[in-house]
């Protein structure tokens, strides 16, 4: 097992190259540079000579392989730059919005997964009822909704007329800060997770085995939780991985929208501000928590599915 | 001499499969199957063999259903009993094993729990106790080293040794019928004999009804003492194997057995065809019942038991 | 039953969008830039102003209107690209296979990984906003699914012989791709491109909300959301409707997406009923 986790964790590698590669190439050819920008913005930055100092502190002067190279060896001992605007090291400036982040895209997985994969099973057991009808248009209607304008219903409604719930905001350990955004983060993954889950299931009560089971005389509802679930749980499981990864990408316009102190934002007001270093960070963190998630999937399916070899 | 006869375990009476009342599949099929006797069907595939043989496990599906006639069951009336108590007899009164063993067993649970399952339901067992049946089950099927096949998973298994295991968990709590629906189609031919030699001498030794549902005029010949032929939807003819294979009556049994391919049949050199059944059978001799049709109890268009 | 439904639901929407992005000039009563009037600022639905007025007293009905052009230029062109890049690399890389194909296969599991909003708001930040810079941003950054089913429907073609069999009768490679391969693809590939556009309009919505798409004051459904988020308590509906229209037509090609989907794929039919 631990030598299958190893391989897995050496295959993320190439991966995580590449990315670093186009972000940087990207933010290479950037027409206006960190310093042109803050020139822009009426800075007194205005002669020459300070304006070649900058670039010379940031290292901007060097030849884009070497900055490369430098950025590289940096990551490869946890350092991920230097932030142009608080001169910060960029780590830090991440790490305390990792939590957020992390805690956000969980309560909208948790919310996703509870209520969507309950409707998909019982849509499935009743296809073509009414129910199952209706289960279908949420989700399609789910998957068509604008999150962050969902977002803005929820807090018109709940937080700015019933005021029940805070309208934007974090408060460490605070449970209803976090409920609007995962709502509003929640009801795409939960759609597809709906979706998903009653295709699963109509694949799996159409399966030879549960024909034998019915054969060997196990009750419905026992053959739903013993034969059934299980083997809906393995193809729902790669649905629930890939949207948990992309969770936090997709978070970016409800942190935005609700202030939540999260990697999101801080993408959102990094390229704002054009801190190059900050947006590269940001960028690898999210894609690093996707790879991971993915990683924590395989591992997973290991577990569950004996058909998988493992060692 | 009908007299003598035992009740049979199951008695079929103008049984009509179809979708909904319009396109009918079966129609009017009627045959008995007694105690300890191994009944073979016979016929083309898409002849309703098999829809016959899922329409007594009650396990048709939808759209199929049945729309007419008897279905009884040591005593049951198959088409009136609950689909409760239906339930309750499949698996311990009635099984089934089915042509893809590939995927008829669930392929996340170890075999023995499988097995096992059929102990919990129809015995009240627990888990450690039915597993240990299992492994028992396992040994019966001549499986080699069953404590630690029990262990295993479908996947880990030949096609011959999964059919091994169904057959073991359908004969688990010895059942009065088994229905086994081209047992052997699927498996390679050198397991093939091994597996219906397994269902012959257990079945015999239990003294357990079969109906054997094949395609296959070999392994009808060796495994049955009656056999009835479907086309159509219809059983057109049904006679002891031996006079069936020495006196076909009817035209469409007379063009399946000499459909077979035989040894040596070909003339060396010239080039072998095998004969489309449609070119040996006149279509107005299709689907339709010899009047000699009796059944061991004589003639067959009341109810029996 | 259902199918058609999808069907015919979808295209309706669509159709009805499009209708109003194309006539936007003759059926909008008001200019959605120029006719700005304080005096008339957040007022409610009815009257003159059909869906009321935003803060700056332009008419929410005919900024609507016209928002409605960008997200459908915005969606259709970048989709168009994407399919485009999409069928390209996967049918040259399952027909060519080798070093090509590996490449292409990494860069897709890369693609995969950065989130394709991340990612077009990354290109956002260089290119700067504007309408030809979200065109570049979402169209390069959503390709990888149409690659893969491009890629793995040739290689299942290839399998199936003729390809070798047109190759032996001297057709170029060029041709071969073309003639062979790629009409048989169209179909999976049209239904995730339909299905693409309405991602794409969300996305466009995304940034344009997030202050970085199309800028103010040009009309268009984020940023007028983006606007109306200021004044949500005073003028709801200023938030309410620019958002039903992304909503209504997201919800038009997703519709179409899967009614395609369930046309062209008989298994999913049968699945289905």
């Amino acid at each position: 097992m631990s030598r299958f986790i190893l391989r897995r964790v050496l295959q993320m590698i190439p991966t995580i190259l590449a990315v670093v590669l186009i972000i940087f190439v990207i933010f290479s050819v950037v027409p206006g540079s960190f310093v042109s920008s803050l020139l822009a913005e009426g800075r007194n930055v205005t002669n020459a000579q300070v304006v070649s100092h900058l670039n010379e502190q940031f290292g901007l002067d060097q030849p884009l392989p070497v900055r490369l190279w430098d950025y590289l060896s940096g990551l490869v001992q946890g350092d991920l730059g230097t932030s142009y605007r608080t001169r910060e090291p960029v780590w830090q400036t991440i790490a305390p919005r990792l939590w957020p982040s992390i805690k956000l895209a969980l309560a909208a997985m948790v919310l996703a997964a509870g209520v969507g994969i309950p409707l998909g099973f019982l849509a499935a057991l009743k296809p073509g009822s009414v129910f199952d009808s209706a289960t279908m248009v949420v989700a399609v209607s789910g998957l068509s909704l604008p999150e962050f304008w969902f977002g803005l219903l929820l807090m018109y409604a709940f937080a700015l007329q019933l005021g029940w719930l805070p309208s934007f905001g974090y408060q460490p350990g605070s449970i209803s800060h976090v409920i609007l955004p995962a709502i509003a983060l929640g009801v795409s993954p939960m759609a597809l997770l709906a979706r998903t889950t009653r295709s699963g299931v109509l694949d799996v009560m159409n399966a030879d085995f549960v024909r034998t089971g019915r054969a060997k005389g196990v009750s419905e509802p026992r053959l739903v939780r013993a034969h059934v679930a299980r083997n809906v749980l393995v193809l729902v499981l790669t649905t629930m991985g890939l949207q948990i990864g992309a969770l936090m990408g997709q978070a970016i316009v409800i942190e935005k929208l609700f202030s939540w102190p999260g990697i999101g934002s801080l993408l959102v007001d990094s390229v704002a501000t054009r801190d190059i270093p900050v947006v590269q960070g940001t960028v690898l963190v999210i894609v690093l928590w996707f790879l991971i998630i993915n990683m924590l999937v395989d591992i997973a399916y290991a577990v569950i599915d004996p058909r998988i070899k493992v060692g | 001499m009908n007299d003598i006869l035992p009740d049979p375990v199951l008695s079929v009476r103008d049984l009509q499969i179809g979708i909904g009342n319009k396109l009918k599949i079966v129609h009017g099929v009627s045959f008995d199957i007694l105690p300890g006797e191994t009944y073979g069907l016979v016929g083309e595939s898409g002849s309703g063999k098999s829809v016959t043989g899922l329409s007594i496990m009650g396990l048709l599906k939808r759209p199929l259903n049945v729309t007419g006639g008897a279905l009884h069951f040591l005593g049951h009336d198959l088409r009136r009993i609950r689909p409760r108590d239906h339930r309750r007899l499949r698996g311990d009164r009635m099984a089934m094993v089915f042509q893809e063993p590939m995927t008829a067993l669930n392929p996340l649970a170890p075999i023995g729990r499988q097995i096992a399952e059929m102990f919990v339901i129809h015995r009240g067992m627990d888990w450690s106790e039915a597993k240990a049946k299992a492994v028992e089950a396992l040994e019966s099927v001549r499986v080699p080293s069953p404590e630690e096949r029990a262990r295993a998973y479908p996947h880990q298994l030949s096609g011959g040794m999964r059919q091994r295991v169904m057959v073991a968990m359908a004969l688990a709590c010895r059942p009065d019928l088994l229905i086994a629906d081209e047992p052997t189609t699927a498996l390679d031919v050198t397991v093939q004999a091994g597996v219906l030699e397994l269902i012959a001498d257990l079945c015999t030794a239990e003294g357990t009804a079969v109906l054997l549902i094949s395609h296959d005029l070999g392994v009808i010949a060796n495994m049955c003492q009656r056999v009835g032929v479907m086309d159509r939807g219809r059983l057109v003819e049904e006679q002891d194997t031996k006079a069936l294979f020495e006196n076909p009556m009817h035209p469409y049994t007379r063009g399946l057995l000499a459909a077979r391919p035989r040894l040596g049949s070909r003339v060396p050199g010239e080039r072998g065809r095998l004969i489309e059944l449609e070119q040996m059978v006149a279509d107005e001799d299709r689907g339709h019942d010899v009047p000699t049709l009796v059944t061991p109890r004589g003639p067959r268009k009341e109810v029996t038991a | 039953m259902q199918l058609r439904f999808n069907l015919t639901l979808g295209a309706a929407l669509v159709i009805a969008v499009l209708l109003g992005a194309l006539t936007a000039g003759w059926i909008a009563p008001f200019d959605p830039v120029m006719d700005a009037d304080l005096m008339s600022s957040e007022l409610p639905p009815g009257g003159e102003y059909l869906l009321g007025t935003d803060g700056q007293g332009r008419d929410i009905w005919s900024r609507i209107l016209y928002g409605a052009r960008v997200s459908l230029a915005v969606g259709v062109i970048s989709q168009i690209i994407n399919s485009c890049i999409g069928t390209a690399l996967g049918i040259s890389a399952g027909y060519f296979g080798g070093w090509w194909d590996d490449l292409v296969n990494g860069l897709t599991n890369v693609m995969l990984a950065i989130p394709s909003l991340v990612f077009a708001l990354a290109i956002m930040a260089v290119l700067g906003p504007g309408l030809a810079s979200l065109l570049i941003a979402l169209g390069l950054t959503n390709w990888s699914w149409t690659c893969r089913i491009a890629r793995s429907s040739t290689l299942s073609l290839k399998s199936q012989g003729f390809v070798q069999a047109a190759k032996t009768a001297g057709f170029s490679d060029l041709n071969i791709m073309r003639t062979q391969i790629l009409p048989n693809i169209l179909g999976p590939v049209l239904v995730i491109g339909t299905l693409g556009i309405g991602t794409a309009i969300l996305a466009e919505a995304a940034l344009s909300f997030l202050g970085i798409g199309i800028k103010p004051p040009q009309p268009s459904w984020g940023n007028m959301l983006s606007d109306a988020r200021e004044l949500i308590r005073a003028a709801p509906w200023a938030a309410i409707f620019p958002g039903l229209a992304i909503f209504v037509t997201v919800l038009g090609f997703n519709l179409l997406g899967d009614g395609l989907r369930d046309r062209l794929d008989p298994h999913m039919r049968t699945r289905k009923a």
